[in-house]
């Protein structure tokens, strides 16, 4: 009676929570994300890892072999293919940067119209890659195509680029680099908008321009930007897999595979079930991409550490 | 200003850079053009070899009619929505939780917490793939919708605690302890305080994550198979089985199944670039 008479003048004993509210709270806000992520993202990677281990069609019992199908891996020529295409993948992809750079120099403008243009040549980006991977198919179509059409109009052959092993591969990246630069070009031109009009009048006094005034003046300060699409490609370039699916299925000849699809298609698709070799790929496909996400971590940590 | 606005040059180069603009932009969507012109075809251009000549006739109804009432389309399109709605709910749920945790206290581990949902966000789909699909089979889940969602919704929180964390670093931080002093308890500062102020964060990240969840393509494979529960994605491939060779009925389908990100990228430009672009300037 006493205690409820006198609210203020007599604290009553504050319960457990009200007293440690600072410290459990964040953890309760927490709580539903980190069970979700757990369950569906950081166990299944050591899952992963301890499935490579084992021989195993994903139903019957799992046979434990060590480093049994790393050891088979050393002497895939399909893997070894796949790695290759991989490497192709990362340095091509990463023209996308600088096209997204040219593009949104292009297009730094301010006359009529252009932030239609902007967005349209932004679009790209928003199809899914299934839709780009079709239309980029029909595109390179030998007889129906577009491509050998136009090149028809100069003379030139028709190019079966899908069916050619050496062209494939290519084939399949450039239709990739379209939504990808498109993103960084999005990138950029948000970079190009928060670039110090001062510093650049200040250089354009000294006598700085054109190419010595980007490298010098502009390049330095879009270097948010960059980093950004310097993450995002890559981590793109190692993703890629709906383009690959669609365009060539692998083909012609196992040539456009790389460690992503060729994990899927170990695994799951009609070539078996080997999940225990599939998972031994994907271990190698994400060590490649530790090595950037601790690149990646490394810079946030040090920008944190920053501020 | 970078580079110079054209407006300082001579009246000839602003005219060359007037023509430039839709030539280059016409060369930058030639693909999707063609998709486009190939989409109001009639078969019989195809059959006759008439690829790239005058249409024989305009057959936009026809074909669009051919899609949305004699194909799976409609059901696939149904799908995608199932699974992307509650997916983006769930995901801007969670993460706004999660961001506001990490964004606001300074527990030790916080940053090691933050940078678990960095990582996560970041590794490749396939060390993920046999462990989900056995989870997804053991649950009773494979080739449902609800399926899809759940791990959608786990995956794509790691991105969205990013976004958010680093949105909610950026608040008035004063404001919250205003609210501290005045004895507002943690959750309804969270409610009252944090969460109106996000808006923007929520609208670009709900854009976002629609348009990353419908355009999915990975997963609906690895988790799902058949008209039951497959989104659009997937369900094209089938689509384009049925209709092998006929090119104006695939091109049609693809621009139907790609339409509905495309309209939300028309209608919610700020939000969606201003999500794409978070960090992209200091």
């Amino acid at each position: 009676m006493t205690v409820t008479a006198l609210p203020d003048t007599e604290p009553p004993r504050r319960g457990w929570y009200k007293r440690n509210e600072i410290a459990v709270t964040p953890w309760l806000f927490l709580a539903p994300a980190i069970l979700f992520f757990a369950v569906y993202v950081i166990i299944p990677i050591f899952q992963s890892f301890s499935i490579s281990l084992y021989d195993w069609d994903g139903l019957g019992q799992a046979e434990y072999i060590g480093l049994g199908n790393y050891a088979e891996l050393m002497n895939d020529r399909a893997f070894e293919v796949s790695l290759w295409n991989n490497l192709k993948w990362l340095v091509c992809y990463l023209l996308a940067i600088p096209a997204g750079l040219f593009i949104a120099l292009f297009l730094n403008q301010t006359v009529t119209g252009i932030r239609i243009y902007k967005s349209l040549f932004f679009f790209p980006f928003v199809l899914s890659q299934v839709v780009v991977g079709l239309v980029f198919a029909w595109f390179y179509l030998p007889n129906e195509g577009l491509l050998s059409n136009m090149l028809a109009l100069v003379g030139l052959g028709p190019v079966n680029v899908l069916g050619d092993p050496k062209l494939a591969t290519y084939g399949i990246i450039l239709a990739g680099l379209w939504p990808q630069t498109a993103y960084c070009m999005i990138l950029y031109l948000t970079g190009l908008n928060a670039v110090d009009p001062e510093q650049v009048e200040a250089a354009r006094l000294d006598g700085a321009k054109g190419w010595r005034m980007l490298w010098y003046v502009i390049v330095p300060q879009l270097k948010p930007a960059t980093f950004i699409a310097f993450v995002v490609t890559i981590i793109g370039a190692l993703r890629s897999f709906d383009l690959i699916s669609i365009m060539t299925n692998g083909g012609p000849f196992g040539q456009t595979r790389v460690l992503s699809f060729y994990m899927f298609e170990k695994a799951l698709s009609e070539y078996g079930f080997r999940m225990g070799y599939g998972a031994a790929i994907a271990v190698v496909l994400f060590l490649i991409m530790l090595c950037f996400i601790a690149y990646f971590l490394w810079s946030m940590y040090r920008e944190e550490k920053g501020h | 200003m970078f580079p110079r606005p054209i407006q300082q040059a001579s009246a000839s180069a602003q005219t060359a850079y007037k023509t430039m603009l839709p030539i280059a932009l016409i060369l930058w969507l030639l693909p999707l053009i063609a998709v486009a012109i190939f989409s109001i075809k009639p078969a019989t251009d195809f059959t006759q070899g008439n690829y790239w000549g005058v249409p024989g006739s305009f057959e936009l109804f026809n074909n669009y009619g051919q899609v949305f009432f004699n194909s799976d389309m409609p059901r696939y399109m149904l799908n995608s929505v199932l699974i992307t709605v509650p997916t983006v709910i769930g995901a801007v749920a969670l993460s706004a939780m999660a961001g506001f945790a990490l964004g606001v206290y300074n527990f030790r581990s916080n940053i090691w917490v933050f940078f678990m949902f960095v990582a996560g966000n970041f590794v490749p789909f396939q060390i993920l793939m046999v462990p989900v699909r056995d989870l997804t089979l053991d649950l009773g889940l494979y080739n449902t919708k609800t399926g899809l969602v759940l791990f959608h919704i786990a995956f794509q929180t790691g991105f969205c605690t990013l976004f958010m964390r680093n949105f909610i670093r950026a608040l008035p931080f004063p404001l919250i302890e205003a609210a501290r002093v005045e004895g507002v308890a943690e959750w309804r500062i969270f409610w009252f305080v944090v969460l109106p102020l996000m808006k923007p964060a929520l609208a670009a990240l709900a854009v976002l994550i629609f348009t990353f969840i419908w355009n999915d393509y990975f997963w609906a494979i690895v988790l799902t198979q058949g008209p039951d529960a497959q989104p659009v994605t997937a369900g094209i491939t089938s689509f384009n089985a049925q209709y092998r060779a006929a090119y104006h009925l695939m091109s049609a389908g693809s621009i139907v199944a790609a339409l509905p990100p495309v309209l939300m990228f028309f209608l919610m430009q700020k939000h969606f670039i201003a999500g794409l672009t978070l960090g992209a300037v200091k």
